[in-house]
């Protein structure tokens, strides 16, 4: 799944005029051209502007920053205001070919909710977090005795919006555990894909995607 | 011969500021009733292009008119739109056929109880029929077939407008392509109707208001009508506001005069809101409008389903709300955004903070601004 980028290729390009997170770059590169997508934690609408521009997706949003959704309908996109924990029972069964949720799982109330409704609303569903297991953070905690800062996580402990800190060993085993298929897994040091060995322990990122 | 020169002039130009049309109907009502003639006090700004595809209609609220961005012939005043419409504006001329209609029942030139019918060559007064939004929407279409307009690049309206720019959207789904609803509602509430019906009671209670038969003598229903005025203004603002603008402030005075005297800044505020609406707003057009927005709701002909009636619908839509406004809740924009997300409709929605409650959609807002310019341009 994951051959359109070679390994330790750098995704993105930082002299682009639109900087795409790297996660989303691999969720871009990987939707199919054409397709239909639900971006829930869609932020101002970056996704779902590289996705209609580059493989003309007809994307919809859901994002619950005010800021954030006038960004993205000042853009033209399609985004409704609204929290992921409250707001996707809404959404019918089988509305888009991908739903997509991006660094958003761990600022969710009930992550496991809501990955229901992402793979009743989508036929197939990316998934990125990042890694709470990475050796970083693991560091922090063992030698430091603190909760980790890091570019992935910039938050102290007392203001962040993650309050459901996953690893990637946790969430295969909660997929397993669901019978979720994986169809794709990508992960992520840095903006540079790496290979999926030790991938707990190294990887600072990860993107699933997964079908019921 | 001069008047009549006039007159056909005023017939044949269709399209500029302060036209006047009557057209033959007749229009069937929600009631059942046919309703004829038709006369439409419009204005539109910019050109209609070739393809006949870039109109953008603008409904105005209950007690707006058709002047949205031309000096009002009453007040004096700029239209109630100027910082949305114009050039340079979300909704620029340049780019935009903009057409704004005076509602059914409305006072400013369109048919309303006001109007003289031609049956009896006097006011309609109470004989005027009981409309609902749909028929000021309906009434629309008849007067855009006129104009040779059958599709809409976009309809936009706030409050009351944004009812019929609703309507519009199921009642003719294929004539609008795209629709920008603020600070509305799909269907008026308990608390809505409430505060309607203590605005009608107190013009009823009026004496000069003689059963809605006023208008043959120099006697108007004035204290009731700014008393109703001043009820539903305070419905258009928020606690904050109020208390931003005049908290307990004392008007033009040291102390508390112990009597009934305007004591309060906020007291005077609104005398003054409700007298110098009288001079420009006839009392039983109040009637006939506020009992069009109480009968609005899109789902009643569904069976409550709100889903049902955006069924297949292709247009694209934009809701903005307010956080201070009580009138129109954001709860009840989420409900029209989540029915259209369950009829897989292609929505956007924001809840926009501003302190000064429903009228926020009148005030100066860059986001609001800004969102309605790019949702426009998106589909150019």
């Amino acid at each position: 799944m994951n051959d359109e980028i070679p390994m330790g290729r750098k995704i993105i390009n930082h002299d682009a005029p639109h900087i795409l997170r790297p996660d989303l770059a691999v969720i871009a590169n990987n939707v199919r051209a054409g397709a239909t997508a639900l971006d829930i934690g869609c932020a101002d609408g970056a996704l779902m502007a590289a996705m209609r521009d580059q493989k003309n997706i007809d994307a919809r949003g859901l994002e619950i920053n005010a800021a954030n959704v006038s960004a993205a309908v000042a853009r033209g996109l399609a985004v409704v205001q609204g929290d992921a924990d409250s707001d996707l029972a809404a959404y019918p069964d089988n509305s888009f070919d991908f739903a997509i949720l991006s660094q958003t799982l761990q600022t969710t109330k009930r992550p496991d909710l809501v990955l229901d409704h992402l793979l009743r609303i989508g036929n197939q569903a990316f998934v990125s977090f990042p890694n709470f297991a990475q050796w970083r953070i693991r560091f922090a905690h063992m030698f430091r005795g603190r909760m980790p800062v890091t570019k992935q996580l910039p938050y102290r402990w007392y203001d962040t919006p993650n309050i459901h800190h996953v690893t990637i060993d946790d969430f295969r085993t909660f997929l397993k555990e669901r019978d979720i298929k994986i169809e794709g897994e990508w992960f992520l040091s840095g903006n540079k894909l790496r290979g999926g060995g030790m991938a707990n322990l190294l990887a600072a990122h990860a993107v699933f995607l997964l079908r019921r | 011969m001069a008047a009549y020169m006039d007159r056909a002039q005023n017939m044949d130009e269709k399209f500029g500021l302060n036209r006047k049309v009557r057209l033959l109907g007749p229009l069937t009502l929600s009631n059942g009733a046919q309703f004829a003639p038709l006369e439409f006090a419009y204005e539109s700004y910019g050109t209609l292009n070739e393809a006949r595809d870039n109109a953008v209609l603008i409904c105005h609220a209950l007690t707006g008119d058709h002047y949205v961005a031309s000096t009002h012939p009453l007040t004096g005043k700029p239209g109630w739109w100027t910082r949305m419409v114009g050039e340079g504006k979300p909704i620029d001329p340049a780019k935009y056929f903009i057409l704004c209609i005076n509602v059914l029942g409305s006072c400013m030139g369109s048919s309303g109880p006001a109007s003289i019918d031609p049956g009896t060559d006097a006011p309609y007064g109470m004989e005027f029929p009981v409309i609902t939004i749909n028929d000021m929407v309906a009434a629309q279409a008849i007067l855009l077939d006129h104009l040779g307009i059958e599709t809409l690049a976009a309809i936009v309206g706030g409050s009351m407008g944004g009812m019929q720019a609703l309507a519009w959207c199921t009642m003719f789904p294929h004539r609008v392509k795209s629709a920008v609803v603020i600070a509305s509602a799909a269907r008026h509430s308990a608390q809505n109707i409430a505060f309607h019906e203590v605005g009608r009671q107190a013009i009823m209670a009026d004496p000069n208001w003689q059963s809605g038969g006023y208008y043959h003598g120099d006697a108007r229903p004035s204290a009731g009508l700014a008393v109703a005025r001043m009820a539903a203004h305070i419905t258009y603002l928020s606690e904050a506001g109020l208390t931003e603008k005049f908290g307990r402030q004392l008007q033009d005075r040291e102390s508390k005069s112990f009597g009934f005297d305007a004591d309060f800044q906020v007291e005077s505020y609104l005398r003054h809101q409700g007298i110098s609406f009288v001079e420009r707003f006839d009392a039983n057009s109040y009637l006939y409008i506020t009992r069009a927005m109480d009968y609005f709701d899109l789902a009643e002909p569904h069976g409550g389903n709100l889903a049902a009636a955006f069924h297949g619908t292709k247009t694209r839509f934009c809701f903005i709300s307010f956080d201070t406004d009580w009138l129109y809740p954001t709860s009840e924009s989420r409900r029209i955004v989540q029915a259209l997300n369950a009829a897989r409709a292609n929505v956007s929605f924001v809840e926009l903070p501003s302190a000064f409650g429903h009228d926020s959609f009148l005030l100066d807002n860059p986001d609001m601004n800004r969102i309605v310019a790019g949702f426009l341009e998106a589909q150019q």
